[in-house]
């Protein structure tokens, strides 16, 4: 199979227009790791190709050498077949190259104008900014994409929508020939997605050339000409999206056959651990109500901003609600601070890993032991030895890979990162434990383990909410699904009814009997 | 480096605990690096000067430091945490006067020194219901705080001093436990091995060290933040009232300009230790050490009649090389 | 319009006015054009360098050095200056400036190229710009009578009845707001503050964006130093001692945020002339001078909590969307 897909491969067509950009032979090496070896890219005028692989695969390095934050350490960049070197970003947005960040945040405190304009921005003979000429082209910028932004007001005051398309009007405006979109969906709701493919269109018929990286299949293939597959570092294939299917590209992804199997379980629920009723915050939730059995998993489905976390960070003691009961066995639980709910119970896996799950600075048993020094300690005081064996307990049950439970998290990849931070809350011993897009962003390897792993623990007796933005994902681990809209609960779905149509419509909003 | 696409997952493998032995990771350490940088100092003034190696003139040095160090280590914790406290001199400032309007009134020793210390923490506690309570960035609250305490000093004095201490109160800052050892030199040992014990062997030391790291992280641990950093502000406010004790104690007397710019000496012997400016790491060995450093080249250059103004030079050479020196060094390595 | 005034610089303003017209009240000589022109003569060395700092602490940095920059730049021209007494006043002026701005280089060099967090530079330099100047005075004052009267003389020369010294900071002013709003650098302080990530995308350089607001502090500073001595007639090692944290008062109380990426010109300048005006304010209105420093403090701790009030209460809203469409 894998010598098949590699000669198809191969045969690259030779039809296509000259590369704008071509990225030959790349190597990339940083202390004990190398990010990317020997790699090719091409991107072609007016053709959207999406780079596909796995999280480690190389790609924010690619997209970090391409606007010239990195340089590599062999190989060549070429700009319409000559050889360039960037020694700064200033030289790669001067050959026409811009990329669309992640977080596509600019400067919150200067005008659309000034955001679109930073560093290039038109000069009167005195050498100042010439303010006029400068909202003049933004907004004929923000025209060209129908976009209706006030080019006067501070950035801040726009949503994140409008963000985009600011950061848009600014590829357009240093008159990029390339444009790399970094996941740009994923903070957006439906319709704004919608939005930016219609804008992709327009842009790939400027002539532009677009490298699209994303995580969402769906997405790959509604959008991209061609595509190009790392995996650890490595080019895997490219060609053509007319000449692949989606399951040879997730082969080429992970190096073998992979079909998505959610393990099998046995649902029997046993009694109700948590029992939340009423529940509202006075800008985020409104009257949520559930309940959660031992042994169960319960999904949690909506968009992106349908306010699940937000409950879920309620129910925590991170926010306070401002009506509403939580029960936890049937007591009623006050729960206003973390270390409470921890107290009764309730821990919460946070879908931010960066900012809100690991403390990447300790060593990693010390972020296993964070939230339980109370019971690996003494009137107060550390007891290193009774630290280690309870790190050592958990990380093992989740197969960590790690040189030493002493070194300091940061060092680690995303997936072990992420078995360090579930560790940490399965150590404190909970009843509920909270998952929030528990497979967000690692690799296809560690995904399968976490669900491995989280069916064990239901099975063991715990009670588990997971939230989770991938369809498959509730249909394949939950019992039972509540869908979220806009801060309420659109719907409560169960064994038979839970399917994709079924989800989607209650996310989305969408009634039955509209025509 | 060959790359296993196809993780075994039932395979046995151990994580073992340790890298590196506790020994090993020592001896790279910081500490040890200033340490040594001390005895080359003690060897040079030894050296330098005949005087040096005097136990009364080694006793009498320990004065330049013991007062600021008292400070210091309060505000190593704070800074590793991830805030500051630019207040604390003026904290010993409002505190003195406190404890002179005190003695005019005829209050004993036993009184003033309570005084100092419910004065020390008072104002921790208001530093510290501003920066947790209203989450106010802790280097602007406490360069207000700064003012605002000095500027009470200077209305209850305005140009005059308090003096006429009762006489039992010089104990703290003149007085003497055994031979050359000064009780403000054993003030300082048992607060070295307290704050010690309090960052590196207790719970609360590790939450500490994770708030400085990731304060939100931290909150989502189960950390109390907010109650951890004002209990470290209520703790700098206290370190600051005894460090007030001794050293209006050693004066005799109270002016509002007493203590002035040491806050700053404070923080570089806590950045000299080692200690991240911006939070999430350091130890109390390492500022100790520091403290003596500092102490030493004060003593050293005093004794061959340099003025201070001009060892300040060589303290503020010293706080931009020990950080500047490694990084120029990496870079060096790096070409 | 409306936005104009609910801005942090309106409402200083308002409270500067409401101020001079409770003294007005009382004092009526107080707010004669001869007596305001005094007071901003008075506050213009802070004015300067609130506008140098102001650029520093944009860029998410911070300069403790300001002040001992000052008075090693003021104790280097008034021991030229007692060298070479004939020496033009304009050559004076270049001398500070362009010390002040290697002096201040210093400082942004180190930021730039080692990365050392800015406090911990600053506080080292302003130590040691502070030995420096013993070293070089041998601790000796220069009074009155050893400098030259055209040396002392340029910054209460007048023109149109107000002082060469206000006029500087008048300049300065308008120099420093066309920098800010209308030169790419000016706009790179905010970028680089305000999102340092994204600025690195945005092809901006950080460090040397901030090497260039340190270096602007410097030169202010060094300015301010020869105008500083000038004015009291006097050079010695402590001129200026702690004022660099009077000059991040002004800042914080004109509403730049400690945290980089929000602040205007207005707003260094009030916060300055509102210091300025308490502390002459004082002996009019017979209140101890004394007091003063109780009432910057006060003033700053209730400035930044009010900025921090301000800029909250923009969190998540999700149910109002829903509210919208229902």
């Amino acid at each position: 199979m894998l010598m098949q897909n590699a000669a198809a491969t191969d045969t690259r067509p030779r039809t296509a227009p000259a590369p704008v950009v071509a990225l030959d032979a790349i190597t990339k090496t940083f202390p004990g790791v190398t990010a990317l070896s020997d790699v090719s890219l091409e991107l072609h005028p007016g053709e959207v190709t999406a780079l596909v692989g796995e999280n480690g695969a190389g790609k924010s390095t690619v997209v970090k050498i391409l606007t010239g934050i990195y340089r590599p350490d062999h190989g060549t960049i070429r700009v319409n077949g000559a050889p360039v070197q960037f020694a700064a970003a200033q030289d790669a947005s001067r050959a026409g190259i811009t990329a669309i960040h992640q977080e596509t945040v600019l400067f919150d405190e200067l005008t659309v104008a000034e955001n679109i304009f930073i560093g290039h921005a038109p000069r009167t003979r005195a050498g100042l900014i010439n303010t006029r000429r400068m909202r003049t082209r933004a907004r004929a910028l923000l025209d060209s994409i129908d976009a209706e932004i006030d080019v006067g007001v501070r950035l801040r005051d726009l949503g994140i929508a409008s963000k985009h398309l600011v950061a848009i009007a600014r590829a357009l405006s240093i008159d990029a020939q390339v444009v790399i979109m970094d996941e740009p969906t994923a903070a957006l709701s439906h319709k704004e997605i919608q939005e930016l493919y219609a804008l992709v269109e327009r842009l790939k018929a400027q002539g532009k050339a677009i490298l699209f990286i994303s995580h969402k299949f769906d997405e790959i293939f509604r959008i991209a000409d061609r595509y190009t597959v790392f995996r650890d570092g490595r080019f895997v294939g490219a060609g053509p999206m007319a000449e692949v299917t989606e399951d040879a590209l997730v082969r080429m992804m992970v190096g073998r056959s992979v079909e998505t199997i959610f393990p099998a379980r046995a649902r029997k629920p046993g009694e109700i651990v948590l029992q939340v009723e009423g529940y509202s915050h006075p800008t985020e939730f409104e009257d949520i109500s559930f309940s959660l059995r031992e042994g169960e998993i319960l999904g949690f489905y909506g968009l992106v901003g349908a306010g699940r976390s937000e409950v879920m960070q309620a129910l925590f003691g991170i926010t306070r609600p401002s009506r509403g009961t939580a029960r936890i066995g049937g007591t009623a639980a006050t729960i206003r601070a973390p270390a409470q709910a921890i107290r009764a119970g309730i821990v919460y896996v946070p879908e931010d890993r960066g900012t809100q799950g690991a403390i990447r600075g300790l060593p990693i048993f010390q972020n296993v032991t964070l939230p339980s020094l109370r019971r690996t300690s003494r009137h107060g005081f550390l007891k290193l030895a009774e630290e280690f064996r309870l790190a050592r307990e958990y990380t093992g049950r989740l197969d960590l890979r790690a040189a030493a439970l002493d070194q300091a998290l940061g060092n680690l990849s995303g997936g072990n990162q992420q078995k360090v931070v579930i560790a940490k809350w399965l150590a404190t011993r909970p009843r509920v434990i909270i998952l929030d897009e528990p497979t967000k962003g690692i690799d296809i390897g560690s995904k399968a383990a976490v669900h491995e792993f989280m069916a064990e623990l239901a099975a063991e007796g715990l009670a588990v909410i997971m939230i989770s933005s991938e369809i498959p994902e509730i249909l394949g681990m939950a019992d039972r699904a509540i869908v979220m809209r806009e801060g309420r609960i659109a719907a409560e779905v169960a064994g038979g009814d839970l399917s994709p149509e079924i989800l989607v419509r209650h996310a989305a909003g969408i009634t039955q009997d509209a025509q | 480096m060959s790359t296993q696409s196809v993780p075994r997952p039932d395979e046995a493998r151990r994580v073992p605990d340790r890298l590196r032995s506790p020994l090993g990771r020592l001896l790279k350490s910081w500490e040890v690096l200033l340490l040594l940088v001390a005895v080359a100092i003690f060897v040079a003034n030894s050296f330098a000067s005949p005087y040096f190696l005097d136990a009364w003139n080694l006793s009498d040095a320990t004065f330049n430091f013991t007062e600021k160090a008292m400070i210091a280590f309060a505000m190593a914790l704070l800074i590793i945490s991830g805030e500051i406290d630019l207040s604390v001199a003026a904290i010993i400032a409002l505190a003195s006067t406190a404890m002179g309007a005190a003695a005019q009134a005829g209050i004993g020793p036993a009184g003033l020194v309570a005084i100092g210390l419910v004065c020390g923490l008072a104002c921790g506690a208001f530093n510290g219901a501003l920066v947790t309570g209203l989450g106010l960035p802790s280097i602007v609250v406490t360069i207000g705080t700064m003012s605002l305490f000095r500027g009470i000093s200077y209305i209850v004095l305005g140009d005059q001093a308090y003096r006429g201490y009762p006489p039992g109160f010089a104990w703290f800052g003149q007085g003497y436990v055994w031979w050359v050892i000064s009780v403000e030199f054993v003030l300082f040992a048992v607060f070295a091995v307290l704050f010690a014990i309090l960052l590196h062997k207790t719970n609360f030391g590790r939450a500490v060290y994770a708030i400085g790291n990731n304060p939100v992280g931290a909150l989502f641990s189960g950390i109390r933040v907010a109650r951890v950093k004002f209990i470290l502000f209520l703790l700098t406010g206290l370190m600051s009232g005894v460090a007030a004790i001794c050293l209006t104690s050693r004066l005799g007397s109270t002016r509002p300009s007493i203590a002035f710019g040491w806050e700053l000496e404070v923080v570089t012997m806590v950045v000299l230790g080692g200690v991240n400016i911006l939070g999430g790491s350091g130890s109390i060995p390492g500022v100790v050490i520091a403290t003596f450093v500092m102490g030493l080249v004060t003593f050293g250059l005093g004794l061959l009649n340099v003025p201070g103004i001009v060892m300040s030079i060589f303290i503020g050479l010293l706080l931009i090389g020990v950080i500047a020196l490694p990084r120029l060094w990496a870079m060096a390595r790096r070409e | 319009m409306t936005a104009l005034l609910k801005s942090r610089e309106a409402i200083l303003l308002a409270a500067i006015l409401a101020l001079l017209a409770l003294i007005a009240a009382r004092f009526p000589g107080f707010v004669a054009p001869s007596n305001l022109v005094r007071v901003f003569t008075d506050t213009s060395p802070l004015i300067i360098l609130a506008l140098g700092q102001m650029c520093v602490i944009l860029t998410r940095c911070i300069d403790l050095s300001v002040a001992a920059n000052l008075a090693l730049t003021g104790m280097v021209v008034a021991m030229l200056n007692t060298a070479a007494p004939d020496l033009p006043v304009a050559a004076t002026l270049a001398v500070a400036l362009a010390l002040g701005a290697v002096l201040g280089a210093i400082n942004g060099v180190l930021v730039w190229k080692l990365d050392i967090p800015p406090i911990v530079v600053t506080l080292g330099t302003m130590t040691i710009f502070r030995g420096l100047i013993f070293l070089l005075s041998n601790g000796k004052w220069i009074n009155a009578h050893e400098m030259s009267a055209s040396f002392t003389g340029f910054p209460r020369a007048e023109i149109l009845g107000v002082p060469m010294l206000a006029w500087i900071a008048i300049a300065a002013v308008l120099l420093l707001a066309v920098v800010i709003a209308r030169t790419p650098l000016g706009r790179a302080f905010y970028a680089v503050g305000g999102n340092p990530h994204a600025a690195v995308y945005t092809g901006l350089n950080v460090g040397r964006t901030q090497f260039f607001a340190f270096m602007i502090s410097g030169a202010l500073a060094g300015l301010t130093g020869y105008l500083w001595v000038a004015r009291y007639s006097v050079a010695y090692v402590d001129i200026a001692g702690g004022f660099e944290l009077e000059v991040v008062a002004a800042c914080v109380i004109g509403g730049i945020s400690i945290m980089g990426g929000i602040g205007s010109v207005g707003g260094a300048l009030l916060g300055a002339l509102f210091l300025g005006v308490v502390k002459n304010a004082l002996p009019v209105v017979d209140i101890s001078p004394f007091w003063q420093l109780a009432i910057s403090g006060s003033a700053i701790i209730i400035a930044v909590a009010f900025n921090a009030q301000s800029s909250r209460g923009r969190g998540r809203v999700i149910l109002r969307r829903a509210e919208h469409r229902t």
